[in-house]
Formats: C-alpha cells, sequence, structure tokens
C-alpha cells in the first residue's frame, strides 16, 4: 500500500523548514519527501512505482507534520474507565493528531508491576488506533518508598519511569531510584516541585491568590525540586526529564544542568504554555491544573524557552476528571484537565501569536519527545514510520466541549475561539482520523 | 436607588456609589432598630434561609434578627450537622434548597468561591456570609457604616488592619471596601501574617507596630484565627501580644481620636488588650455589633427589592 501526499506545506522539525512540498508513504513508513519542486512523477518513479499504484492524496496547501508523540496521557483503566478508556482516548488522540500516546502510571492501581503493565498493552492494542507506549510507576504505589522491578517494567514495555505528581520526597529513595534506573538506561520522568510548600495548593502565590483567598504556592517551589532533581543527576548520572517546567525561575537552573552534560530535558504543558492566573477568575475550576497556572510573565518566559529549545517538549498532560469531581469549591475541586485534541488548536495560538513558528511547535510536540524516548517517528523523513497529521492551520471555530470524543469533557477551551484544525490523521500510512 | 446586583456575593463587584447606597439604607435601619417598636414588614411574604457550613454565633445571629425585623419567615440550618456529613455535594444541597423555593439564602462556607458556585445553581438572591478566605462583605459594610458614624465620613482616613490579614476574609473586604472608598490603608502584622503580595492592592505594609500606627485614625483588629492555621505562624501568643498586641501604649501612637474596631469574637490578651476592648472613649466594639444587624437588614431589603422587580419584570 503506497499513498502520495501531494501539494502539502510540509512542517519538518527536523530541518526546521515550512515548505510546499510532497510525501510519499510506503508499507507504512515515509518513503520520499520532496520539498519545493516536488514532482510526483519522478518521486515515483524513483520508487520504482506508477501513478495507479498509489492512493493519491491532495492536500490543498494544508499543513503536513509528524504525528504529535504526547509525553504524559492519563487514560483511566485501570480503575475510573468512566472518565476515559483506552477506545475514547484514542479516538480523541486521533481527532488531535496525536499518533503516539505515552501513558501515565497513575491509574487505580498504579502501574507499578509488570502484571499491571501487561494489562495496560492489552487493552490498549484491543481499542486504540494510535501508538500507545506505557510509562510504569518509579515506586511501588507512587508511595516514594520502595523501587518498582525497573528492569521487568522495561522487558514488559516501559518507556519510561514517574510517579506522575507525586514527588519522590524521600531523597534517599530517589537517589537509590535513579541509580538503578541509570543501570538499566531507563528514563525517569519527574515533577519537579517541593512537596511540603506546594501542598494544599490550589493557586500560585500572588496578587490573583491573594484577592481570591486561595491556598497558593509560590513559584519557587518549582525552582527548589528542579535544583534537588539537577544534584542528584550530577550524584547519579541517571538519564531525567522533568514533567512540567512552568515558571522563569526555574530556567537558569536547566540551562545550567543542560550546559554542564547532564543527561537531562525538560516538558511543558500546553495550559501552562497558553494560559494564565487570571483565567480561573471566578473560581473556574475547569482551569484547575498541577501546577497551578502561573503569572503571564512565567508564561511568556517559557514560551520563550521553548521557542530557544531549552524546554523540550509540548504535552497535552491530559487529565480527564468527571464532573463530580469538578462541580465543588475551587479547593476541593480535583486538578486537571482533558487536552489530546485541543493541544494542536491551542498550540496553534502560539503560531498565529508570532511567538512560535510551526518547525518549532513540531519540534517539541514531535520530533524531541520522540528523540527522548528513543523512538523512529516525530520526524518527516525517509525512513521514518508514517505517522502524520494533516491540518489547517487557520480555520476559526468555537470549541464546543460537548463535541469532543474523551469520555470528560473538563477542557478550560469550552466555548473559546480557536484557530486550526485537524483534518486527518495518519498511523503508520494508514488513515486513523478524517474529519467529515 | 442603584443596586443592581441580584446577589452580594462580595464587595469586589460592588460600586462606590453601591456602597454608599446600602449604607444610606442602613442609617435608617440603625433609627428603627432604636425604637421600641423595631419591625417592618418589607421582607414580608419571603423567606431567608440561614445555610451556615461552618460555625457562626453572631453573625448567623445577626443575618436571622435582621430577617425577622423585616418580617421574613428565617429558617436556620446547621450544615455542618447535616447532611454534608452524609456525603451529599454542595451544589446537590443547593438544588434541595433551590426546591423549597427561598428567596433569601444566606450562606457560610470553609472555602474561597463556594458561595460563588452555589450562587450559580440557585434562583434566589444569595448573601455571602463569609467564604473561606475570600471575602465576607456584610462585615466590610458593618465595618464601614461604623466607621463613618463615629468619623463623619468614609473617605481620606488612614486606616490600619492590623493581625492576621493572611488568614481573613474581612481583612481583604475591608481592604477592597475601604479602598474603594479613597483611604489609605496600613496593614500591619508579622511577614508570616501579611503576605507581601496585599502591597499590590495599593495597602502600606508594616511589620513594626508602633511605626505603623502613627497618626491612624481607625485601628482594627483582627482576631487570630488558630483554627485556619496549619503551621507555626508565630512563635507564641504572649510573643504575638507583645508585638502586635493593642494597648494603651501602643494605641498612642495613633491619633488621639482614634477609634478601636474588632470583627468579634476576641481574644483577650493575645490580639487586644482587654481593658481597652472596653473603654467606650475608643472602642466601638459595641457598635459594631449593632450596625452589624442594620447593615444586613439594608442588603437583604436591597435585593429583595430587585428580586421581587425581577419576578414583576418576568410575570408582565
Amino acid at each position: 500500500m503506497s499513498t502520495l501526499f501531494i501539494n502539502a506545506r510540509l512542517i519538518d522539525p527536523e530541518a526546521g523548514t515550512d515548505t510546499p512540498g510532497a510525501v510519499l508513504v510506503r508499507n507504512g513508513r515515509i518513503a520520499a519527501v520532496e520539498k519545493d519542486t516536488a514532482d510526483p512523477v519522478r518521486m515515483l518513479n524513483a520508487q520504482g512505482l506508477s501513478p495507479k499504484d498509489v492512493t493519491q492524496v491532495d492536500c490543498g496547501g494544508k499543513c503536513l507534520a509528524p504525528g504529535i508523540v504526547d509525553i504524559g496521557v492519563k487514560v483511566c483503566e485501570p480503575g475510573e474507565r468512566h472518565k476515559e478508556s483506552y477506545k475514547s482516548a484514542g479516538l480523541a488522540a486521533a481527532a488531535g493528531g496525536v499518533t503516539t500516546i505515552v501513558t501515565r502510571p497513575d491509574t487505580t492501581p498504579s502501574i507499578d508491576s509488570p502484571e499491571a503493565l501487561e494489562f495496560v498493552t492489552r487493552r490498549a492494542q484491543a481499542d486504540t488506533p494510535v501508538n500507545v507506549l506505557p510509562m510504569a510507576a518509579l515506586t511501588k504505589g507512587r508511595e516514594g518508598r520502595e523501587m518498582t522491578e525497573i528492569g521487568f517494567l522495561m522487558d514488559a514495555g516501559a518507556v519510561a519511569f514517574c510517579d506522575c505528581d507525586h514527588v519522590v520526597s524521600n531523597t534517599k529513595v530517589f537517589q537509590r531510584a535513579l541509580t538503578y534506573a541509570r543501570s538499566c538506561g531507563a528514563l525517569v520522568i519527574a515533577h519537579p516541585q517541593e512537596p511540603v510548600l506546594s501542598k494544599g495548593a490550589a493557586a500560585t502565590s500572588g496578587k490573583f491568590a491573594a484577592l481570591y483567598g486561595l491556598p497558593a504556592v509560590s513559584p519557587m517551589a518549582e525552582r527548589m525540586g528542579l535544583d534537588r532533581d539537577i544534584a542528584l543527576l550530577e550524584m547519579t548520572g541517571a538519564k531525567y526529564h522533568a514533567d512540567q517546567i512552568t515558571t522563569a525561575r526555574a530556567l537558569p537552573a536547566l540551562e545550567r544542568a543542560k550546559s554542564n552534560g547532564l543527561d537531562i530535558t525538560a516538558g511543558t504543558s500546553i495550559h501552562h504554555l497558553t494560559l494564565n492566573e487570571l483565567d480561573v477568575a471566578g473560581y473556574r475550576s475547569f482551569f484547575k491544573v498541577k501546577p497551578p497556572l502561573r503569572s503571564e510573565d512565567d508564561r511568556l518566559a517559557v514560551v520563550e524557552a521553548v521557542r530557544t529549545g531549552l524546554i523540550d517538549t509540548i504535552s497535552s498532560m491530559h487529565t480527564p476528571q468527571d464532573e463530580e469531581s469538578k462541580r465543588l469549591p475551587f479547593e476541593e475541586a480535583a486538578a486537571g484537565a482533558v487536552a489530546l485534541e485541543t493541544l494542536l488548536p491551542a498550540a496553534l495560538r502560539l503560531y498565529h501569536a508570532e511567538l512560535l513558528d510551526l518547525p518549532a511547535l513540531f519540534r517539541a510536540m514531535s520530533l524531541n519527545p520522540a528523540r527522548r524516548l528513543g523512538l523512529e517517528s516525530g520526524r518527516l523523513a525517509a525512513g521514518a514510520p508514517a505517522d502524520l497529521v494533516l491540518f489547517d492551520a487557520d480555520v476559526p471555530f468555537v470549541l464546543d466541549r460537548f463535541t469532543l470524543r474523551s469520555k470528560s469533557q473538563n477542557t478550560p477551551f469550552d466555548g473559546q475561539r480557536m484557530q486550526g484544525r485537524v483534518e486527518a490523521t495518519y498511523v503508520a500510512g494508514e488513515p486513523v482520523y478524517r474529519r467529515d | 436607588m442603584s443596586f443592581e446586583h441580584r446577589h452580594l456575593l462580595g464587595i469586589e463587584p460592588l460600586k462606590p456609589h453601591e456602597i454608599t447606597a446600602i449604607l444610606d439604607l442602613a442609617d435608617d435601619y440603625v433609627a428603627l432598630n432604636r425604637r421600641p417598636e423595631k419591625h417592618s414588614d418589607v421582607l414580608a411574604g419571603l423567606t431567608q434561609i440561614n445555610m451556615f457550613f461552618e460555625n457562626s454565633t453572631r453573625t448567623q445571629a445577626s443575618f436571622e434578627l435582621a430577617g425577622k425585623r423585616l418580617g421574613a419567615d428565617v429558617m436556620n440550618m446547621a450544615m455542618q450537622a447535616s447532611s454534608i456529613k452524609k456525603g451529599e455535594t454542595l451544589i446537590d444541597t443547593a438544588m434541595t434548597l433551590n426546591a423549597m423555593h427561598p428567596d433569601l439564602l444566606v450562606v457560610r462556607h470553609p472555602h474561597s468561591g463556594a458561595v460563588d458556585l452555589l450562587a450559580q445553581k440557585v434562583n434566589c438572591a444569595v448573601l455571602n456570609a463569609g467564604d473561606g478566605k475570600h471575602e465576607h462583605p456584610t462585615q466590610a459594610l458593618l465595618d464601614a457604616l461604623t466607621i463613618r458614624r463615629s468619623k463623619g465620613r468614609l473617605h481620606r482616613l488612614n486606616i490600619a488592619i492590623c493581625g492576621d490579614i493572611a488568614h481573613s476574609r474581612v481583612a481583604r473586604s475591608n481592604l477592597i471596601l475601604l479602598g474603594k472608598m479613597e483611604n489609605r490603608i496600613r496593614l500591619i502584622g508579622p511577614p508570616t501574617l501579611v503576605p507581601g503580595q496585599f502591597a499590590e492592592f495599593g495597602a502600606e505594609i508594616y511589620d513594626d507596630m508602633r511605626e505603623g500606627l502613627k497618626d491612624v485614625d481607625v485601628v482594627m483588629m483582627l482576631r487570630l484565627q488558630k483554627e485556619r492555621m496549619d503551621g507555626g505562624f508565630i512563635p507564641s501568643e504572649r510573643e504575638y501580644y507583645h508585638r502586635y498586641g493593642l494597648d494603651a501604649d501602643k494605641l498612642g501612637r495613633a491619633k488621639p481620636d482614634a477609634i478601636v474596631m474588632h470583627p468579634g469574637p476576641m481574644n483577650r490578651g493575645v490580639e487586644i488588650d482587654g481593658t481597652l476592648a472596653d473603654d467606650i472613649n475608643r472602642s466601638v466594639i459595641q457598635e459594631q455589633v449593632e450596625m452589624g444587624v442594620a447593615v444586613r437588614m439594608a442588603a437583604m431589603d436591597l435585593l429583595a427589592r430587585n428580586l421581587r422587580a425581577e419576578r414583576q419584570a418576568k410575570a408582565g
């Protein structure tokens, strides 16, 4: 099976280019990419194909980019399937241009044994049209006391280890887990946060939290958490990724750690890139995320860090919550937002605001996450898996949360004007989503 | 009368002329309350429910009395003892109450924003009787009325708010109200209880009480909220009293005619000297309680007028 995408606007994050061109897909992989002077006939001839061997897709000048690799997606199986199942998450991902979801282990119970991981793999294969790569907990029950069977879990397919929003507060336990993980070559993903300072916080300290009377945490708690983790990396040499860097004050520490040659990367969430603390106004619990939304200065600093590449990845931090856990006073409401389907339109806000160009966005959403996990995807180059997203970067629409495919519809973008929409998503060259 | 609000959820949404409107009407109710026959029927036929999810004696009694004096049918619900304990959510409780057709709902809740949330779900007028660390609008209004009556004006005064600002909804509402009326506000207390962010509201912050009290017209003391503290904010009550307790010596720094206020209940010997609190020449603490009933009558009267006008418009 071969498909020829012609008349496309190619977003190549590796080359950093945004050019017209064509892509030929053969046997689930990208066979050839031609930019600027794409001649379909020559492309086919070079592969020994004739026009009747291929399905031709006229992209009509729309954007074709490597599919999004989303690290840190919560699918609520096992435990809370009513919030999100592998089936619903898979449909949402496909509709959002996400071709690989890297799932979080913070389910009930946690994914902390090879047996639990096998359950996830089985469920994912049965129900999901996109690639699913599971992460496993770093410590048993995410309790921060004993490390999990990192070796066995890797054999079972765990691509990274994290306790999600639980910080391993016992530094000795974390040091040992990092040391052991290094011997296995495992990637550890941590949530940099000083756990005692941030306990119970529902907002970032500042004028807004003071006015609204919300329990707040200083943005400095993130830097303190990151500083500790960086010191541990110097001790252990482990392979480390910070799940969400959301404050300006944490960035110099990250920069120093990188220039000192530590094996460290960092991500951020789409919500921290596109919203700020003032959006919570009126105690809107759909805007409650963890860590809490930050000031506008922090937001802009983090966007700039994505532009320069200091922050490597952008994630949806997709966290489904049912209405019951959100329709509560702000302090009591659950944190988290669904974002698989809104990740790309929200990210395009940064493009339309001229803060980031499309290759930089896809470097952070596709190329870098794939590289960090050692995947071949995330690239628009011959030989890479044909995981692709075709999208219109400009079409305006108003988001209605009840049209989302997730079982939970807790999005902060409900009723907001968005620009840019996925037209089609391909996994291994096969269409998994087409907008009707 | 221009007071165009459905609810009284906080001071923040009010405009200065609306604050003045409530206070003017409250003045009339002070006069009514001082008559031997203190009854009006402006709320006759209306049902007022007091829902307190947090313990309260003074505020609840004040709202109850205010409603009764205006002729409303008043019911008190002690929510901490009821269905909340059985796992019912705030919204379900609100829907249940809503089905009983109340007209005025007076709500106190331990979480900031909870009263706003509840107001979105009911058809009646909601009065915030204190939500978490957010707002306590009727307290700020009664404080404003007390100041206006004893100082003759509510603008261009130097007002010190002292003590546990961080945990106080009273402080927030007062800060907003007194700021809207163009007064100079000083916040005095240990930095653990007076976070620096409050400077952004245009208040001056002092950690030295003697310095902060210099030449002020009004000294508002706050209760040290031991029940809201989840860690050590002060080393001990005796050190707190020594540095931040209001006594005759510290008050000597204020203007000679400065008044002393306290929202109650007081911790005598912790934030205020007992003798000073009882000094009728300086302390207006008893007046505050009296103004509380009048301000709540005024607020409920205004909200009920809007509610009736809205219903009439709907019926017509």
